[in-house]
């Protein structure tokens, strides 16, 4: 296996140089026939690094220790899938799993070169260019097949206990696809300027790409998430970690770009700032591998501290000159066609959406590398965690979420004032009474610190962002029902359909929202820890828990202890719960596996933290109000994605008088003035 | 009250009743002033607590806030919480607890950048870029707002590029009812 996987490299390296140089040779020469074998060399490198994938795969499933990296990263107890996982848990492992997505991206693209040949020429040859700068990585710098030096172990060291975890199986890999993804809008917006494009076709071409590639992200962020809050037992799911940062900054960027493309798609604005934000979410991508794999920032989830840095910064520097360079030719063709009619319209809430995402990506990224800053100014290091975090961040979001309410029911082009206090009314009004029936049902945000505040915002803003959503849904729905005689509901439906990008986007709105509701649950959370000895219980908020014994266990992989608890409430049992500490025999290295009773309304999150001197279970409970919202919401995200990339349905031609009636309905908006 | 007209009739009475009245309530206010520390001192202590243990790191180095350290194991978590309860019960000002923490520990026990000096270029950064920001983008709006259009300026046949027109409009499909 190390034979053939070593070769695979290198022959993925040699056919990703070819597509690089005989493609941009033969886009110099316009030579297509070269331009075709640059294109199958192309093809054929994606071959090479699936091959490559499969031998170390296999090295880890026949447990062949004779490889440094299947040593370091598996051993002979550890389940079937952590094996599989074992391709991406390691440093070198994980920067192969990189270029076999890459170059599964560059199969797709180079497949489907007939969309346009030209622009897919250009494309592919920046991806190879790419593809080359990751295999030269893992041919010479971090090779996942290097040899165990001496004699070859018997067992290998085991997988990171925090990684036996069945979303370690799918997170790296969604995010992943999330990071490389971005490099194929990326390519397509360079080959666009390169070629100085006419349009907006590439965008047209790239905006399923970037759809999918957001989605990506989104899934792994939050199934990043998931997996921090179910495995590391500190009650929390987002701590603001440099990785975890690093994952952010480029969905930042991205979110940003997905709102800008459509000033470009609809009015011919924002070109180079689109241009610049594509390529801005490229770099922060490599950014957050390079954060991940350098150990310039201290992580609990970084990789081990490697030389490797120093290739992601020449790799960065070359692309920042490369893209700067090609800016400065070819700026010209990127002059905006329309001017701004009014303040109050679409294109100015896009624009300042634009901001708040890029100051809040600011703010995470200088927040992250300050530590690094303020070494290298004063000699000692600080921590910047989730205080600095938090209070910087929570008032962008806030202005965002309102945005995010405002910005619907803004027209494109001029908004008059009389449309917008129509528009404004309804959501406004039941915003008012959500504010109040909160304040009725106990909420004192001004007895509590600034979080009870931030939630009451959070949740009145995501009741006008709903209101706003759901008026939306609701006019155009029944303007659709009267002219076909179908329900409301029917109409939404079939409104959706005609128009998926546009409703698509606002369920995934609806699920940000959500999301935000959850986190607003946060400033409630609350803890306790207590020795529990059988048939005693304590108590924490509704809830009553009953120690009723206390267990250990021993197989292959680990040894555990573990208590056995029933959950009462209201004098009535409701569950039993299991939470457990584990210590692995191979990494010697404890993991605590939480048991969590998650409903709408609260998580039950109970932690074993260890026994005591007289060998009691010491349980550490939090009561989390509204978690299971934020995952919800990531449904809705997903769902409202789909729903956008789903072609829309044949319009008919009932639409024009339907449309002349919407308009008339919505108070004489001007087109567009909903999406 | 029944008893006071029984027993203390009269002019003088009334003037006993409030001396009575009066001891009686400033009994009361005693009793309450001395009360309100006690309890409300045992739920400040435990506010003060979480809130300065949410400004501290644990020093094992699971990168967590220290009250959120539930690494399993962890021999600095516990001595610390003991160290702030001790810190917090003696009556220390938050300052002279975390510059306590911060001479034990060094500075990167701290969660956030408090300590003056360069520390605060952390905080005014993201402001300082946000107002920057937002200078740029009104600017931007009233270059915007103050230009013709291209599409308008050059209203000449060769401006129409049938192609984009036929982009723009399947964008308007996908975007609007």
């Amino acid at each position: 296996m190390p034979q053939i996987g070593s070769f695979s490299l290198l022959l993925a390296l040699a056919l990703a140089l070819y597509s690089f140089l005989i493609g941009a040779f033969a886009l110099w020469r316009k030579d297509d026939l070269l331009s075709e074998t640059a294109r199958r060399a192309g093809i054929a490198s994606f071959v090479a690094v699936v091959a490559a994938s499969a031998a170390l795969v296999v090295a880890a499933l026949t447990n062949d220790f004779s490889l440094a990296y299947i040593m370091h990263h598996s051993n002979r107890a550890l389940p079937t899938p952590y094996k599989f996982a074992a391709l991406w848990s390691g440093q070198e492992g994980s920067l192969l799993f990189w270029a076999l997505l890459l170059s599964a991206y560059g199969f797709v693209l180079r497949v489907r070169h007939k969309v346009d040949l030209q622009l897919t020429a250009y494309a592919s040859v920046i991806i190879a260019a790419v593809q080359v700068f990751f295999l030269l990585l893992v041919n010479f710098a971090a090779h996942p097949f290097a040899i165990v030096t001496g004699t070859i172990p018997q067992d290998g060291n085991g997988l990171n206990p925090l990684l036996q975890y069945p979303e370690m199986v799918i997170h790296p890999p969604m995010l992943y696809l999330g990071y490389v993804g971005v490099t194929v809008p990326f390519a397509f917006a360079l080959s666009a300027l390169i070629m100085k494009y006419p349009g907006e076709k590439w965008i047209q071409i790239t905006r399923r790409w970037t759809m999918v590639t957001w989605l990506f992200l989104t899934c792994g962020i939050f199934l990043g998430m998931h997996w921090a809050y179910s495995v590391l037992g500190w009650g929390g799911y987002w701590g603001w970690d440099p990785v975890e940062n690093a994952s952010l900054l480029p969905w930042l960027t991205g979110t940003a770009f997905l709102h800008s493309v459509m000033m470009q798609e609809k009015r011919g604005m924002m070109k180079m700032w689109n241009m610049w934000l594509i390529f801005t979410t490229f770099f922060l991508a490599i950014f957050g591998t390079f954060l991940t794999r350098s150990g310039i920032v201290s992580s609990v989830h970084a990789f081990a501290q490697s030389g490797i840095g120093t290739w992601f910064v020449w790799f960065l520097s070359i692309t920042a000159a490369a893209c700067v360079a090609i800016f400065a030719l070819n700026y010209k063709h990127l002059k905006t066609e329309n001017h701004l009619e009014s303040l109050v319209s679409r294109e100015s809430s896009f624009l300042f959406n634009n901001l708040l995402l890029l100051v809040s990506c600011f703010a995470v990224l200088w927040g992250t590398l300050f530590p690094v800053i303020s070494e290298a100014v004063t000699g000692s290091k600080v921590t910047v965690g989730a205080p600095f975090f938090n209070r910087v961040n929570v008032p962008i979001a806030m202005f965002l979420l309102l945005l995010t309410g405002v910005g619907p029911l803004l027209a494109w082009r001029k908004t008059s004032l009389d449309a917008l206090r129509r528009n404004f009314l309804a959501p406004a009004v039941i915003t008012v009474v959500a504010i109040v029936a909160m304040i009725a049902f106990g909420m004192r945000p001004w007895q509590e610190d600034i979080s009870g505040l931030y939630s009451l915002m959070g949740v009145a803003l995501s009741v006008f962002v709903i209101a706003t959503v759901a008026s939306e849904f609701y006019r155009g729905g029944r303007v659709i029902s009267s002219k076909q005689n179908t329900n409301v509901f029917a109409g939404m439906v079939q409104l959706t359909r005609r128009n998926t990008r546009r409703y698509g986007g606002y369920i995934v709105h609806l699920g940000v929202v959500i999301i935000v509701i959850g986190f607003c649950g946060s400033a409630f959370n609350s803890d306790k820890e207590q020795e529990l000895p059988n048939g005693q219980s304590m108590t924490i908020g509704s809830y009553t828990l009953v120690s009723r014994l206390a267990t250990q266990d021993d197989n292959a992989n680990y040894e555990s202890e573990a208590a056995v608890v029933d959950v009462y409430k209201h004098g009535r049992q409701i569950d039993t719960l299991y939470p457990e500490r584990r210590v692995y025999h191979a990494t010697e290295q404890p993991a605590t596996m939480v048991a969590n009773r998650s409903t709408l309304r609260e998580d039950l999150y109970v932690v074993y933290a260890g026994s005591s001197e007289k060998g009691n279970p010491i349980l550490k409970v939090h009561l989390n109000p509204l978690v299971m919202w934020i995952w919800i919401g990531v449904w809705f995200i997903i769902a409202g994605t789909g729903i956008a990339l789903v072609p829309n349905m044949a319009a008919v031609r009932v639409m024009s008088p339907v449309r002349a009636t919407a308009d008339a309905l919505s108070g004489g908006r001007t087109a567009g003035a909903g999406d | 009250m029944p008893y006071r007209a029984a027993e203390l009739p009269g002019q003088g009475t009334d003037m006993r009743l409030n001396l009575s009245e009066r001891s009686c309530r400033a009994l009361q206010l005693l009793v309450l002033a001395l009360a309100i520390p006690f309890f409300a001192g045992a739920s400040n202590d435990e506010a003060r607590f979480n809130n300065i243990g949410h400004k501290m790191m644990c020093a094992c180095g699971c990168s967590q806030l220290l009250l959120e350290c539930n690494h399993v194991g962890c021999t600095y978590s516990d001595r610390m919480r003991n160290e702030l309860m001790s810190a917090v019960q003696r009556g220390d000002n938050d300052d002279l607890i975390l510059s306590t923490f911060v001479g034990n520990y060094g500075p990167a026990i701290l969660a956030a950048p408090i300590r003056g000096g360069f520390d605060r270029v952390a905080w005014i950064m993201p402001f300082a870029v946000f107002v920057l920001a937002t200078g740029v983008a009104v600017w931007v709006v009233r270059i915007w707002k103050s230009r013709p259009s291209v599409a308008a300026a050059a209203s000449t046949p060769a401006a129409v590029d049938p192609e984009l027109d036929r982009f723009r409009e399947q964008a308007r499909k996908e975007t609007e009812l």
